[in-house]
């Protein structure tokens, strides 16, 4: 096998009026079979996809916001939020689910996958990546 | 498709998993068990049991890596390991302890 | 005239140019991706909060992206999918700003 690449999925689109956000987050789940480096950016209205407190019940929608939860089970652990997203949304990252991982290297610690960075830190992060996707 | 079972009407997809997961329970399991040759022992119920719970937990089953590391976690490394998954579950034990559980083909199966 | 938006402010331009055609008696209704306008505190409030249009939210669509009647802009009432059927009845025309 070849070396493992360093993947950032972009997140840009909210996640119930469109196809996007469940259909990245299905990529995302089987590119991590794979076992390459992958991470995950929420960027614009790709914030709204991590607010807590969905619920489609009274909707004819799949809520598949939990499944953010098991990323760290895929070993998906860093999930980058664009601080400009969300104060341009006027949230804070207490608006958004409380997204943790188990450090297996840690005695399964639990510790925070969400990593709220400025635009031009973000831009760093995409800079030094092998592949992006945009979702 | 579907499988007629005590007068109950299971709806299946072409691969033979349930269609509506509200639909399972104990019986079609150990019929579809069956149709694979396997007599469900408590070992694969705690397996298809956990499955369901990581299903109604997270609304996925897991792919099979992630099932094995889960499951060294929560029952014992003895049982968190490939070949003691197989022996149970022959045809894989992601996506046949998913289909006995009614649940779908797990997301990252490929 | 009922107007609906079912877009984000912040992905279209939708809502700007609804609120920008809104004429005395009009009402909107905001749906789907639309209701992102309903939450205070953003941006977009100013579209909102700045008309003079009774704006309407579709309750299913808050709940279901989880924006809490507590991030509600103020003035902004809540209806259900029976809510939708009575303004669309009591208003002559509807148009649809996609």
């Amino acid at each position: 096998m070849s070396e493992t690449k360093k993947m950032l999925y972009i997140n840009r689109n909210a996640p119930y009026g469109t196809i996007y956000a469940l259909e990245g987050l299905e990529v995302v789940l089987i590119g991590a079979a794979f076992e390459q480096d992958v991470s995950m950016a929420f960027i614009g209205d790709g914030v709204y996809q991590i607010l807590k407190g969905q619920d489609t019940s009274d909707s004819d929608m799949k809520n598949f916001s939990p499944t953010y939860n098991a990323l760290g089970d895929y070993e998906v652990t860093k999930l980058y939020v664009e601080q400009e997203s969300l104060d341009e949304r006027g949230l804070t990252v207490d608006d958004l689910m409380p997204l943790v991982y188990e450090d297996e290297d840690d005695d399964w610690a639990e510790k925070p996958s969400i990593v709220v960075l400025s635009r031009t830190e973000l831009a760093g992060v995409m800079a030094g990546q092998d592949v992006l996707f945009n979702f | 498709m579907a499988i007629e079972l005590n007068g109950k009407t299971y709806e299946t997809d072409e691969e033979g998993y349930l269609a509506d997961l509200s639909q399972w329970d104990e019986d079609i399991a150990t019929y579809m068990a069956n149709d694979d040759d396997i007599e469900l022992t408590d070992a694969h119920w705690e397996v298809i049991n956990f499955l369901r719970e990581y299903y109604e937990e997270y609304q996925i089953a897991p792919a099979v890596r992630v099932l094995t590391k889960a499951i060294g976690k929560k029952l014992g490394k003895d049982k968190g390991n490939s070949k003691y998954l197989y022996q149970l579950f022959p045809y894989g034990p992601a996506k046949q302890a998913c289909k006995f559980g009614g649940l779908p083909k797990p997301t990252g199966c490929v | 005239m009922l107007h609906t938006v079912n877009k984000s402010p912040y992905r279209s331009d939708s809502l700007k140019l609804c609120m920008a055609y809104m004429q005395s008696g009009d009402m909107v209704l905001l749906i789907e991706d639309g209701v992102y306008a309903a939450m205070k505190g953003g941006s977009s409030e100013a579209l909102v909060s700045g008309s003079s249009a009774k704006v309407y939210a579709l309750g299913p669509d808050l709940k279901a992206r989880g924006i809490g009647s507590d991030k509600l802009i103020d003035g902004i009432e809540v209806v259900g999918f029976d809510g939708f059927v009575n303004l669309a009845a009591e208003n002559d025309k509807v148009q649809s700003w996609l």
